[in-house]
């Protein structure tokens, strides 16, 4: 398993004096920043935070649950996907090509109101079928919507990083005599994963923000429960929170990641 | 020490910034040759683009014939619905003729001119729905539909705590999903709901009732929003509505679209 673990970083190069160009950069970043505070603190309302901090966690909670859910759902999607972009079957790699290109090529929201809106179209049909208490309630189209669209990102994740783990190792197991499974699952998918890690947490992090669209379909998520303490108070600083509270998710998603990440590489550490 | 000029341009930028609080300016130099006027357009038949694209509805004549009296220019533009407010406080335009009702809350943020017309808000429910009366009981736990941001949609909350209140960007996509089954009921405004129902698409529904219009969230019936501060637009537009009621120019417009008053009772002179 040697060769093809992170590269060990560069020495460090020496210090540079710093430059003009930079020291206006900085200023300005600091700036916006002494803003922001300056306007937080004078815009900063205690009493907007008894009227709607509980709906705030609750839209949180909407947003936490449904990008996990569909996070993971997606990724059991995104394994046959995967596996059938790399198949040399031309049916298996061409329905795994339609899906992709599909889930890819168009945007979210389209996908998102042809779920809710579309399908609403045909509800006789689907309590024929017995699925319409699924496609009735907006919370099941949204995360049906973002499960099978980060299943397409997530499947070109997979791909790539199983096609980056060398051929030795498919070969090194098969002179061991190992079933191909144990190979792909034991020794393939393990190594696939740490490739993969930052682009995961790249999809996630991306989810996070794309699942606000779910508020146009009626699910109060954060974002939607933000337009609503907004259309009472008309006060900007209902976005602001709602920024905050995002900044807040990703961030701690990163931690996770680089946690994460210190686990599933502790056998390259020298 | 280099990082001092930094640390004033940034003193001096975050001084901007704090200080850029949008200032009520008086429009008293202002010759209000040319209004700009924004509306809707999603929201039958007070103000909708017809099948050519061009606005129109019983606002938009309103808006048109206040201006002739007025005899100002006026252009017209649309806007969604929840960035309404903003886009006034902006300058984007200078007049609101949308059907907005004249609330306490709406009115810490914009000025109205006195009000145009007021009608009551409606419940309106399937044809073969079991919902025989407009009360908490009778809809609790049902799914209510309204326009987000609308004073509907904060009456159905208000009215009925025990509904489960869904708000949708426009009327058109509660219109869709009452007719699709997701929705037991819906609240807006009598006149828009009786033009829908009048309609091929209204056909899934009937009226069940109107409703209490609560002066604490309808506030003082429909008026034109204006930036405060813009004293002389709101005299102008406050005596072209007194001019056009008096000279039966209101009358004309409103027997094109209703077949009864929907100014509602002459307020108390203020």
């Amino acid at each position: 398993m040697s060769g093809n673990g992170p590269s060990l970083a560069a020495p460090a190069p020496p210090p540079q004096k710093p430059k003009i160009a930079g020291m206006i950069a900085i200023g300005v970043w600091i700036a916006f920043a002494i803003a922001f505070v300056i306007y937080f603190a004078k815009a900063f309302d205690t009493t907007l935070i008894a009227r709607f901090g509980w709906s705030y966690l609750s839209g949180l909670w909407v947003t936490v649950s449904l990008v996990a859910v569909s996070f993971v759902l997606g990724a059991l999607v995104s394994l046959p996907v995967a596996l059938g972009r790399m198949s040399a079957n031309p049916i298996a790699g061409g329905s795994a090509f339609a899906f992709v290109y599909f889930f890819r090529g168009t945007p979210l929201i389209a996908q998102i109101f042809l779920v809710y809106y579309g399908f609403g179209q045909f509800h006789d049909f689907f309590e024929a079928i017995g699925m319409w208490w699924f496609f009735r309630e907006a919370w099941y189209c949204g995360l049906l919507s973002l499960a099978l669209n980060t299943a397409a990102y997530q499947a070109e994740i997979l791909r790539g990083a199983i096609e980056s783990v060398p051929k030795g190792q498919w070969e090194g197991g098969r002179s061991l005599g190992l079933p191909g499974s144990v190979i792909f699952f034991k020794v393939v998918l393990p190594q696939a994963m740490i490739v993969a890690l930052r682009p995961y947490a790249n999809e996630i992090i991306l989810m996070i923000k794309a699942s606000a669209i779910v508020a146009i379909i009626t699910v109060y998520d954060l974002f939607g429960e933000t337009r609503q303490a907004y259309s009472r108070t008309y006060d900007f600083q209902t976005y602001v929170w709602a920024a905050l509270l995002y900044l807040a998710l990703v961030e701690a998603l990163r931690h996770a990641t680089n946690w994460a990440e210190r686990r599933l590489t502790v056998h390259l550490k020298r | 020490m280099r990082l001092a000029p930094s640390l004033a341009l940034a003193a001096a930028l975050s001084a901007l910034f704090a200080g850029s609080a949008v200032a009520q300016e008086s429009d008293a130099d202002k010759d209000w040759s040319k209004v700009v006027i924004g509306t809707e357009g999603a929201y039958p038949p007070f103000n909708f683009l017809d099948a050519a694209g061009e606005l129109k509805g019983f606002d938009v004549d309103i808006a048109k014939a206040l201006c002739a009296q007025m005899k100002v220019e006026c252009t017209f533009v649309t806007q969604d619905w929840d960035g309404m407010i903003p886009a006034l406080q902006n300058g984007n335009f200078d007049a609101i003729v949308a059907s907005m009702s004249i609330t306490p809350e709406r009115e810490e943020q914009i000025a109205f001119t006195s009000k145009y017309y007021q009608t009551p808000p409606a419940v309106a429910v399937p044809k073969d729905s079991e919902i025989t009366e407009a009360t908490d009981a009778a809809l609790s736990g049902k799914a209510v539909g309204a326009q987000v941001s609308t004073t509907h949609a904060q009456a159905a909350a208000a009215l009925f705590p025990d509904a489960d209140i869904r708000q949708y960007p426009t009327a058109e996509e509660y219109k869709l999903d009452i007719e699709n089954g997701r929705l037991d009921a819906v609240v807006d405004d009598v006149v828009v709901l009786d033009e829908w129902l009048k309609s091929d698409a209204g056909a899934c529904c009937k009226l069940l009732s109107t409703l209490p219009a609560d002066p604490a969230i309808y506030g003082k019936g429909i008026g034109i929003g204006l930036r405060k501060g813009d004293d002389k637009l709101k005299k102008m537009l406050d005596d072209a509505i007194v001019a056009i009621r008096e000279d039966g120019t209101y009358d004309k417009i409103q027997k094109t679209y209703f077949d009864f008053d929907v100014y509602g009772e002459t307020p108390a002179a203020q």
